[in-house]
């Protein structure tokens, strides 16, 4: 049997018990898996391969003259959440969304949140993403982030905690919806005992969100026209936005596809200027409007922001909305929940100190080699301090950086992330693994039942990152 | 028209609305395929045309390869690259290098990358064959299968080109798209078939007294096999293969999907719906005149005097028509210049300074 020699260690194993035998609610995929021999278990994970690379799920690696493509790597052992777990985690993520959103939208109007001193008002002001220009604009329904993918991980006892928030332009769920036909087609006796939540209706709620939030003076009949704005074909996440505007069956956009004119925003067709009134846009705020924000970027649309103030077009998320993603704003999420909501919240954060505050910032550097540092405003991975597998030199470089600008950096004690049995090309092996949902806000808040889990294919890694050697598996949400 | 109104006129057409741009590719894709295609057809009924004349010295190699070269142009590329025209090296740039923007290679790249700009705008089948086919060709394996076996290769690229057919009036629908994607097939069709007469005018022309023997009726029995069109011949003609025959079936008749009248038919149903979909008046109507006058000189033109008045003349022709209604359609629906992102941004400042 394939899972004869697994070894769980140390660590909390998403599939088995510390005994070795299956949870409850992987006993279908464990039953299934014990049915399968190594070779049938290699040529699943190649038929699965073969499929993304024909159906072009690659990205482009960027430094190769060649063009060369690959695909992300994708390991075919589902990773399972039981309807009970998932009960507690769609509700704290609706909490979180739901906080969050209330913190933009006072940020921006009245700033109570500031007044009260629940956080200190210098760490939102002078936040990365925090745009002042936009202060007192008000956006349709309130709503300011329409889509938001937030990673959770899982400790040592099991317990889900939030490593970050993705407010500005969360990517994945292409590779999430992609993922479960990758499975379903190559390995459909996997699917038959378990009863898994279907994820294919993440398209069509993400249209009637971004309908729902037709701008204030939209008053066409019929539907609002939606389109998807790219950076380009040669974005590395141009396939996710390709896919996306596929099943939405909205025109996916480029900025020079776009023009504005009496501060509405236009598409050149073939039957000349059509009128646009929603975008969801995958380019940053930097780079929207170069009449506004840069001025180099050749991906924007010039005039789009006197067309999203004059409330002739809605952009999905909101501009501003970086500024939760800030890790040291993220810090005050707990609070947020309790100050906007009176409840406790359902899925805690990962311990932090903030290098800003005194106290907090002697601890840090005392325990550069023991903490994980982070920036405030970097993702992937990158702009990162592991300190237990540091070398000397990166811990004297990051002290160094700490103290130069203190407002840029937090400490977080390392989670052991929970790992999951991961193909190693010939035995299942535990890698580590998170977990990024995707969350809809639109006429109310809605979970995706399931999202991308993302693994650390090295041995031994906690980087789950696509960039930096990591993996992802189809995601089940079981209905009961 | 004023704005207003362009905007009344354009949200009727809501549903089938499609950006210049996705246009443009989805034209592109179509005509890199089909020339593909083409080439693919050209170079294989070339390699086999050779087996016919037993052992050749390299001169006579030269002197086959060279017209084939020609017709694309690029022979100025090919000798930068190579010594000397001969199988291998004549293929192989016909073929495999990058550096030659009709070779296989450059075209079925240029198709996918065309095609992978309007991913969300065409059926998953049909980007997957596209897929296939530039994985095929550019992958680590292919020189191999080549060298296996030159003509299943060929093969093998023309079924990309028929399955892509196949599927695409399968599952695409019947909207303005459709219309840019046979335009631009019909259109690369017929500038092709122009090209391969143009090279057999070339073989033909130092050696009239051939006219007639084996081996004059071995060139043009491949001029057919290159136009797919042997079959097809053979069934209107129930005839030995004639020059004059061959030369009047590829030009002029009117049921064989890769003659060039069909190919023109079809190429003007097609201009007619594009810019019946434009509420643009201002578009010239002088190139649809003009393509329209040549429609009718096809029909009634004769071989015998286009011997007589110069076939190379009349193939020229036919080619500088068929890329003048090309460029108009292409300028007036599928392109539009590049905004001049500074004084847009200048622009737009105002427009915001005036409103405060």
């Amino acid at each position: 049997m394939l899972f004869d020699n697994y070894q769980t260690e140390d660590f909390f194993d998403e599939m088995f018990t510390a005994d070795g035998t299956p949870r409850p609610h992987y006993q279908g995929v464990s039953d299934a898996l014990n049915g399968v021999n190594a070779k049938e278990f290699c040529d699943k994970q190649n038929a699965v391969e073969n499929a993304f690379m024909r159906g072009g799920v690659t990205f482009t690696v960027y430094n190769d003259s060649q063009g060369t493509e690959r695909i992300f790597p994708f390991d075919c052992v589902p990773r399972v959440i039981s309807a009970e777990e998932w009960d507690v985690v769609e509700k704290g993520l609706i909490q979180r969304l739901t906080a969050l959103n209330m913190f933009l939208h006072d940020i921006y109007h009245e700033q109570k949140i500031l007044k009260d001193r629940v956080i200190p008002p210098q760490y939102v002001l002078s936040a990365k993403h925090f745009r002042r220009e936009f202060m007192n604009c008000s956006v349709p329904k309130d709503i300011y982030a329409h889509i938001c993918g937030t990673d959770l991980i899982r400790d040592r006892d099991g317990n889900y905690l939030v490593l970050e928030d993705n407010l500005r332009c969360p990517s994945g769920a292409s590779y999430m919806l992609e993922n479960r036909n990758a499975l379903k087609r190559t390995f459909p006796e996997l699917f038959q005992a378990s009863g898994v939540h279907p994820i294919n209706e993440y398209a069509a709620k993400l249209l009637k969100v971004l309908q729902y939030c037709a701008p204030v003076k939209f008053a066409g009949d019929g539907a609002p026209n939606a389109v998807l704005l790219t950076p380009g074909v040669f974005n590395s996440a141009y396939f996710e936005h390709a896919f996306l505007a596929r099943q939405m069956g909205v025109p996916i956009v480029e900025g020079r596809d776009l023009v504005v004119r009496d501060f509405k925003v236009f598409m050149r067709t073939t039957a000349g200027l059509v009128k646009v009134d929603v975008i969801y846009r995958r380019i940053d705020d930097d780079f929207l409007d170069p009449s506004v924000f840069r001025d180099d970027s050749l991906l924007g649309v010039p005039g789009l922001v006197n067309a999203y103030r004059a409330g002739n077009v809605s952009i999905a998320n909101s501009i501003g909305t970086g500024v939760a993603d800030d890790k040291v704003v993220y810090y005050f999420v707990p609070k947020m929940i309790k100050y906007y909501l009176g409840e406790d919240p359902i899925l805690p954060n990962v311990d932090t100190y903030l290098a800003s505050e005194p106290s907090d910032c002697s601890h840090i550097l005392a325990n550069l080699d023991k903490l994980v540092v982070k920036s405030a405003n970097e993702a992937g991975g990158y702009g990162m301090l592991m300190g237990p597998w540091a070398s000397k030199a990166e811990i004297e470089e990051f002290r160094k950086m700490i103290e130069e600008n203190p407002r840029n950096f937090i400490g977080q004690n390392p989670i052991s992330l929970s790992r999951h049995p991961t193909w190693t090309g010939d035995q299942f092996e535990g890698r580590h693994i998170d977990l990024r949902p995707y969350i809809l806000y639109g006429e109310k808040i809605v979970v995706t039942p399931g999202g991308l889990t993302r693994v650390a294919l090295r041995k031994g890694s906690l980087v789950v990152n696509s960039s930096q050697g990591g993996g992802s598996k189809d995601t089940w949400v079981l209905k009961q | 028209m004023s704005t207003n109104a362009r905007e009344e006129v354009a949200r009727h057409k809501q549903a089938n609305v499609m950006l210049s741009r996705v246009a443009g590719s989805l034209y592109w894709m179509s005509r890199y395929l089909e020339r593909a295609e083409n080439q693919a057809r050209l170079i294989d009924v070339n390699l086999q045309i050779l087996l016919d004349f037993g052992h050749v010295g390299a001169e006579t190699l030269k002197a086959h390869w060279l017209p084939v070269l020609r017709s694309s142009g690029d022979e100025e590329q090919f000798f930068k690259l190579y010594e000397t025209a001969d199988n291998e090296s004549a293929t192989d740039f016909l073929t495999f290098r990058l550096e030659n923007p009709n070779s296989l290679i450059s075209c079925i790249s240029n198709a996918r990358e065309n095609a992978r700009q309007v991913r969300d705008q065409i059926s998953s089948e049909m980007w997957e064959v596209l897929n296939d086919a530039y994985h095929f060709i550019q992958g680590a394996d292919a020189k191999k299968i080549w060298n296996e076996g030159a003509s299943a290769f060929y093969d093998q690229i023309k079924r990309y080109s028929h399955l892509f057919q196949g599927i695409t009036v399968s599952t695409f629908s019947r909207v303005e798209g459709f219309e840019f994607i046979q335009f631009g097939k019909y259109l690369e069709r017929a500038d092709q078939i122009t090209r391969l007469l143009d090279i057999k005018y070339h073989i033909l022309l130092p050696k009239a007294s051939d006219v007639g023997g084996a081996v004059d009726t071995a060139q043009w029995h491949a001029v057919l096999r290159s136009a797919s069109a042997v079959e097809a011949y053979r069934r209107y003609y129930v005839a030995d293969i004639l020059f004059k025959k061959v030369v009047e079936f590829l030009l002029f008749d009117e049921s064989f999907p890769r003659s060039l009248k069909f190919c023109c038919v079809q190429m003007e149903d097609f201009i007619e719906l594009i810019t019946d979909t434009s509420v643009e008046s201002s578009i010239s109507t002088e190139p649809r005149k003009r393509f329209e006058a040549f429609l009718s000189r096809l029909s009634k033109v004769t071989v015998d005097e286009l011997f007589n008045s110069g076939m190379h003349q009349f193939l020229d022709t036919a080619q500088v028509e068929i890329a003048a209604i090309g460029a108009h359609l292409y300028t007036n629906f599928m392109y539009h210049p590049p905004v001049d992102i500074q004084a847009e941004i200048r622009f737009q400042q105002q427009q915001e300074q005036q409103q405060q």
